[in-house]
């Protein structure tokens, strides 16, 4: 008899447990019945539900929407900033202002939402049109994001040799030239891999937007929290079904990217995961 | 690089004053004033006064402490033995994987699951052990943020063993260690900022969950989150609210300073 490989056995386990749910979600989507409970037979009822439903159509177009612009918006601040972070002389500057970055990435979610609802709300009663909306959704949510854009960026600028930038300026280019022919291009794979962050930063947010959404938008996060909290309805397994293969699209989408990124230089890779980690 | 446009950088410098530092001011400014819009200290005086807010804490904790502890449990064999697994790099893939589903949907999987005539009470009514009440219980909140936090606590122990120097396992084997010693006096050490980081990025959420108290716990969970969502949003007394979460600010620098990676290693 074969010896159990415990190893496995354990891996076999927990990867059954880290995914049990999500399939069952799945699963039950293509259930004929109402509930989460007895499945009754194979249907497509819950999708056509789900096609049918215009407002929860209209709130899943605004989520990509608000994904899209925040992500795009954090994107092109974080990296100038990482820029400019980079370019401080003194270790101690870079220090502080790389600390003053990471507060909102450790910051617990509640702490985020809650102090930028006091904030907007002080705005709002100035500027109308930053009161609780889509306005202040979209600025939290670039908010958050910039700097996970900015540590995503600042490791492929370290990489970066300077004599690369000597040399285009020995050749003639000025400080816009280099810039846009010589960083930026170089910069690209940290860019993007800071753009799919923000992206899925943006999707995945329920606390922040929860906190400064008003009555007038939702984002799906938050639809789907007072959908949940009136009970189960099969319309949101049918939607976590898309949402799943959506997200399976966007992780190998971002492992080619990634592995692009570390395949020469794979300690670099380790050091953009790590500050992944919220 | 010797210039860049100013005008490309502001924005970050408005950043950072507009939503990181304004933010933290606005919530220690907001910890001062009561319902009334006054200035005062009662707020602090009835957070540390009276022993609800005190206990709240204490059981907030406790919770973050229980998951936190389960999560390292679990998840530090697990990135062991990714790391021995052949396309390491692609299992790690499959761990992330699950982050990237909403989490609210995680959350609401649950809830079928543990229902009162969900698939765990089917599953122990089969045994004879009748239907259980399960979800809306402190377990079923223990359990659902546990599974929710296992891939952040995998992600950094993962990338700590992949660090370790493979000589020095080879070393220690030289020197006549067996497999165990191996593991408990090379390994498990030179990991140890893995965990502590995995713990910096489990335990402080975990004090703030308050969607899945609300959805899993039902009321009877109540966590500092809980709390500072409540004032904020249920009761509207912002000055309360705040005064916790200064609270939370000031717990938060506390775990990071314990669990902080020595400087100067990046």
């Amino acid at each position: 008899m074969k010896k159990i490989n415990w190893k496995n056995v354990y891996l076999w386990v927990m990867f059954i447990f880290l995914y049990a749910p999500i399939f069952y979600l799945i699963f039950y989507a293509f259930n004929s019945g109402e509930t989460m409970n007895r499945f009754e037979g194979f249907s497509w009822v819950h999708f056509q539900e789900l096609f049918a439903d215009t407002r929860l159509l209209i709130i899943l177009l605004e989520t990509f929407i608000l994904a899209f612009l925040s992500a795009l918006i954090a994107t092109m601040i974080g990296t100038f900033g990482a820029i400019s972070i980079y370019r401080y002389q003194k270790r101690r500057t870079r220090l502080a202002l790389l600390s003053l970055n990471n507060i909102l990435i450790v910051s617990p979610d509640v702490i985020i939402g809650a102090s930028f609802l006091i904030l907007f709300t002080l705005l709002g009663s100035w500027i109308h049109s930053l009161s609780l909306g889509f306005a202040s959704v979209l600025l939290s949510h670039i908010a958050f994001s910039i700097p996970i854009v900015v540590l995503m960026v600042l490791p492929k600028l370290q990489e970066m040799q300077d004599s690369l930038t000597m040399a285009a300026y020995d050749l003639g280019a000025n400080h816009w030239q280099v810039l846009t022919n010589v960083v930026l291009p170089y910069l690209t794979p940290g860019i993007i891999a800071g753009y799919f962050m923000a992206f899925t930063y943006s999707l995945d947010d329920f606390a922040v937007t929860f906190f400064v959404t008003g009555n007038g938008f939702t984002t799906l996060s938050v639809e789907i929290y007072s959908r949940a909290r009136r009970g189960v309805s099969l319309e949101i397994n049918a939607l976590s079904a898309l949402v799943f293969l959506f997200s399976l699209v966007l992780v190998i989408g971002y492992y080619f990217i990634s592995r692009d990124n570390s395949a020469n230089h794979r300690r670099q890779g380790k050091q953009v995961r790590k500050g992944v980690l919220r | 690089m010797k210039k860049i446009n100013p005008l490309l950088t502001i924005p970050y410098y408005l950043w950072i004053g507009l939503f990181v530092i304004a933010p933290v001011l606005l919530i220690v400014y907001y910890s001062f004033i009561d319902i009334h819009g006054n200035f005062t200290l009662s707020n602090y005086g009835n957070y540390f006064g009276s022993g609800k807010y005190l206990m709240m804490t204490f059981n907030s904790f406790l919770y973050a402490f229980i998951i936190t502890f389960f999560t390292v449990l679990v998840s530090y064999p697990m990135a062991y033995f990714l790391t021995k697994l052949k396309h390491k790099e692609l299992w790690l893939l499959l761990v992330i994987l699950p982050t990237w589903v909403n989490l609210l949907l995680k959350a609401y999987a649950f809830i079928g699951i543990f229902g009162i005539d969900g698939s765990v009470n089917h599953f122990l009514s089969f045994f004879g052990i009748g239907p259980k009440q399960i979800l809306f219980t402190d377990f079923s909140f223990i359990v659902v943020a546990t599974y929710i936090q296992i891939p952040f606590m995998i992600m950094p122990i993962f990338n700590a063993l992949e660090e370790i120097n493979p000589s020095v396992l080879r070393a220690s084997r030289d020197l006549g260690a067996n497999e165990w010693q191996t593991f408990f006096k090379v390994v498990m050490p030179l990991s140890m900022n893995g965990v502590k980081s995995g713990i910096q990025a489990v335990f402080i959420p975990s004090l703030s969950l308050f969607m899945l108290t609300r959805l899993i716990g039902g009321n009877r969970v109540i966590t500092l989150g809980t709390a500072i969502e409540e004032h904020f949003l249920v009761t509207q007394n912002w000055g309360m609210g705040s005064t916790i979460g200064v609270v939370l600010i000031v717990i938060m620098f506390i775990v990071m300073v314990i669990t902080g990676e020595k400087r100067g290693h990046k």
